[in-house]
């Protein structure tokens, strides 16, 4: 059966049909027909955010935090140029998301007509895949390729360009069913050959460490289960990046903690020192491998990945698989369990008590004393009065995130939201915003700097609206902590424009919007405050004033392996040398 | 060819397996690919080298089956086996990308170019231009009391040569297609 529709209705039809109930956008004139069928429908509701890349950043928190695909609306010129950041956002680290944005008529492009831009040229490389839809006829299969590409294989971005005479006019909707089939269908099942391979090398290693990362989390939460079986079975450790957290639960037996630039001693220790590296997932960025001539010198390196650009592409590996994690994960259980349960026993004994014995620099430790906070004495109380809550966090981006990722445990997957490749500053406030979105009940707590944070601070204004209870948990530290942190530890301490001067007061500020604020400055006050903090019904701003000078640690400095970690202030003295200091 | 049936993202067989380690060795591989012959697909493909700093020495790019809307791109390209493992791979994931195929691994391939020469000149010296352009089987293809224009078609080395002999006598301009090639045999 086919229905004639306008390109706008269309476009609302198949958001449906793809089961999307939450859009995130911002009207202007190249998109006002789609708005104007979303007004007169209930199935979809919109989240009018203060800012297009809150926009992006929200649907990339509600397609994190649930595994969907998320959906932005926004305008076309300032408002596709607006979404640029979210979008790369979303491509480094494979969150899958739908952007549609307007464009001015067809008839019109290429004449630099008022709010035109080159969208799809100027996304082309910040997106999986986008088109520009110029034909209505086209268009309702157009959008469900963009749903199949953006949750498909690797996940990613899409966008997808409507010019305004392109949702005027009518044509023929294609359902879901209907559309053609793609022929992009990334290959899913992993070679068995390769599979049996790495299971033989599973059961002699002597050293062998699982490298876990965000594909595991991609993958969906039978990955993660799989993935927990698999560990807990074989008995064999397992670290994770930044953006693999939760996969395997914090609590754990095996759990060595995330590793990396800021990982802790005996995850980067069981790297370095291991013999069989199986990295599930993840893509040896340059936060975890540091030095790459000496990266885990003597290990055999297995390699699951979806993407095989991602293998041999910084590491070379010596057994690699490509498919989706879940499905090799599943085929590696069945190979290992036909092959009769096979671990080297006492050598994983020996290499655990070799753990144990790093486990005992307890790289972690701080001392909270006096009357200022420290911000990881902060995180401790965060962590232990919520995480029996049904509880979601996000984070911006500095020492606050790596800080957060140390001392807050996760239990489980899509409970971390943070913006692990591009480092976006500014990503955690609307993406707590599209957290809170799908899990109305749920306490969403985005852990930021108070720099970071006034980047989106806006979209107070779109949690104050939706009545959605975020909570700001601001470390204050008037700083750009982690800027200030390299200008100490590579620039000779000079503090080039790393602080500000002219702090708002966010009690105040949450008063502005209609929201409230809570101000806490002593030790003391702190468990009362964040009791509080997460009893009110409603968005808080909570601004926690804590040590200005702190240092995030332990640290790998750039150009340096993983055995040369810094692990407090004493060992920052002549630790950098100039050739580490180019790299960032 | 059975090199040439390497399934979409399987790397299983790919030559690189057999090479032991990380080489530092530039090497000159022919690439070709059949892509969705739509808006902005020929941007992609050389987004991609422009954005992680590969190099193309040359790219031929035309409609090969206007009912399928599919085009094939040629591309000769430079680098260190990584970086051409790397390219492959970057290659093959963009979504109107179908296949990517490797000539210069994939066993045999015939490479083909062709050259248009404007040569200028009289007297012996435009004799000895038209004798040369039979040698090298080269055609007329404009002709003036002053000048000629020649058409070769060959691999690259055989037009660079024509090229070097066509310079001392009068050459004016050069346009070449680039790079098209096809793998030798029936498959």
């Amino acid at each position: 059966m086919t229905r004639q529709m306008t390109g706008a209705r269309m476009v609302v039809q198949a958001l449906k049909d793809q089961g999307v109930d939450t859009v995130f956008g911002y009207p202007g004139g190249a998109v006002l027909p789609i708005y104007d069928e979303i007004f007169q429908q209930n199935d979809i509701r919109h989240i009018l955010v203060r800012h297009e890349q809150g926009a992006v950043h929200a649907a990339e928190g509600y397609a994190r935090s649930t595994g969907k695909v998320g959906v932005a609306l926004v305008t076309s010129g300032p408002g596709a140029t607006n979404a640029v950041t979210g979008l790369t956002d979303a491509l480094m680290d494979s969150i899958p998301i739908v952007v549609l944005s307007g464009q001015v008529p067809t008839f019109m492009i290429g004449s630099d007509a008022f709010q035109e831009a080159d969208t799809v040229g100027i996304t082309r490389p910040c997106t999986k895949h986008n088109w520009l839809a110029k034909d209505t006829a086209n268009l309702s299969g157009l959008i469900h390729e963009a749903f199949h590409v953006a949750r498909s294989g690797r996940p990613g971005p899409v966008l997808v360009d409507i010019p305004k005479d392109v949702q005027f006019a009518s044509a023929d909707y294609t359902p879901p069913q209907a559309a053609k089939t793609s022929h992009y269908q990334p290959q899913m099942k992993g070679d068995i050959e390769a599979i049996t391979e790495l299971v033989e090398a599973m059961e002699k290693a002597e050293r062998p460490v699982f490298y876990t990362g965000g594909g595991v989390i991609n993958s969906g939460t039978a990955a993660s289960q799989l993935l927990r079986e698999l560990v807990d079975t074989t008995g064999i450790p397992i670290t994770s990046t930044l953006m693999g957290l939760g996969a395997y639960p914090a609590s754990g037996k095996n759990w060595l903690g995330m590793l990396g630039m800021h990982g802790l001693y005996e995850a980067n220790m069981a790297m370095h020192g291991c013999d069989l590296m199986i990295n599930v997932g993840a893509r040896f960025d340059d936060r975890i491998t540091g030095l790459i001539e000496a990266f885990s010198p003597k290990s055999k390196k297995a390699h699951i990945d979806i993407d095989p650009s991602s293998i041999n592409k910084v590491i070379k590996t010596d057994i690699p698989i490509v498919g989706d994690v879940g499905h090799v994960l599943e085929d590696i259980l069945k190979v290992w369990k036909a092959r009769g349960r096979k671990t080297n026993k006492e050598a994983l004994t020996k290499w655990h008590g070799q753990i144990d014995k790093w486990r005992e620099t307890d790289c972690l430790s701080f001392k909270q004393e006096g009357k200022i906070i420290k911000p990881q004495y902060a995180l401790q109380r965060l962590e232990a009065l919520t995480k029996d809550h049904d509880r979601y966090i996000c984070t911006e981006v500095g020492q606050h995130q790596m800080w957060a990722a140390q001392y807050l445990g996760f239990e489980d997957p899509n409970r971390w939201m943070t913006s692990g490749g591009l480092g976006t500053m500014g990503y955690g406030f609307p993406a707590s915003i599209g957290v809170q979105m799908a899990h109305r009940d749920a306490l969403v707590i985005n852990v930021a700097g108070e720099a970071s944070w006034l980047m989106n601070m806006q979209e107070m204004g779109t949690a104050v609206q939706f009545r959605l209870p975020v909570k700001q948990f601001i470390l204050n530290n008037e700083r750009l902590g982690m800027v200030r942190q390299w200008q100490e530890l590579l620039h000779g301490e000079r503090y080039s424009h790393s602080w500000s001067e002219a702090l708002p007061d966010f009690v105040k500020l949450a008063e502005a919007f209609g929201a409230k604020g809570i101000y806490c400055d002593n030790p003391d006050d702190l468990d009362d405050a964040i009791m509080e903090m997460i009893n009110h019904d409603g968005p808080v701003i909570f601004d926690c004033l804590v040590e200005k000078h702190e240092n995030c640690f332990p640290m790998i400095p750039s150009g340096k392996p993983h055995n040369e970690m810094l692990l407090g202030e004493a060992s920052t003295q002549g630790a950098i040398e100039a050739g580490g200091a180019v790299l960032v | 060819m059975a090199a040439l049936k390497i399934k979409k993202g399987s790397n299983k067989h790919s030559a690189y397996n057999l090479r032991p380690t990380f080489s530092d060795v530039q090497e000159s591989h022919t690439l070709a690919m059949r892509v969705d012959n739509e808006p902005g697909v020929l941007a992609r493909v050389i987004g991609l080298f422009a954005g992680r700093g590969y190099n193309i020495e040359s790219l031929t790019v035309a409609e090969v089956d206007h009912l399928g809307h599919q085009s094939r791109i040629t591309i000769v390209t430079t680098g260190t086996p990584q970086v051409i493992e790397q390219i492959k791979a970057q290659l093959g994931r963009i979504v109107p990308v179908h296949e990517v195929h490797d000539l210069t691994v994939e066993g045999a391939a015939v490479e083909r170019e062709l050259g248009l020469f404007k040569v200028t000149g009289s007297g012996e010296k435009r004799v000895e231009a038209l004798r040369l352009a039979d040698i090298f089987r080269a055609n007329v293809v404009d002709s003036t009391l002053e000048s000629f224009v020649f058409e070769i078609t060959g691999a690259s080395e055989k037009i660079d040569a024509f090229a070097d002999l066509m310079r001392p006598l009068g050459l004016v301009e050069v346009a070449r297609t680039g790079v098209a090639a096809l793998s030798r045999g029936a498959e």
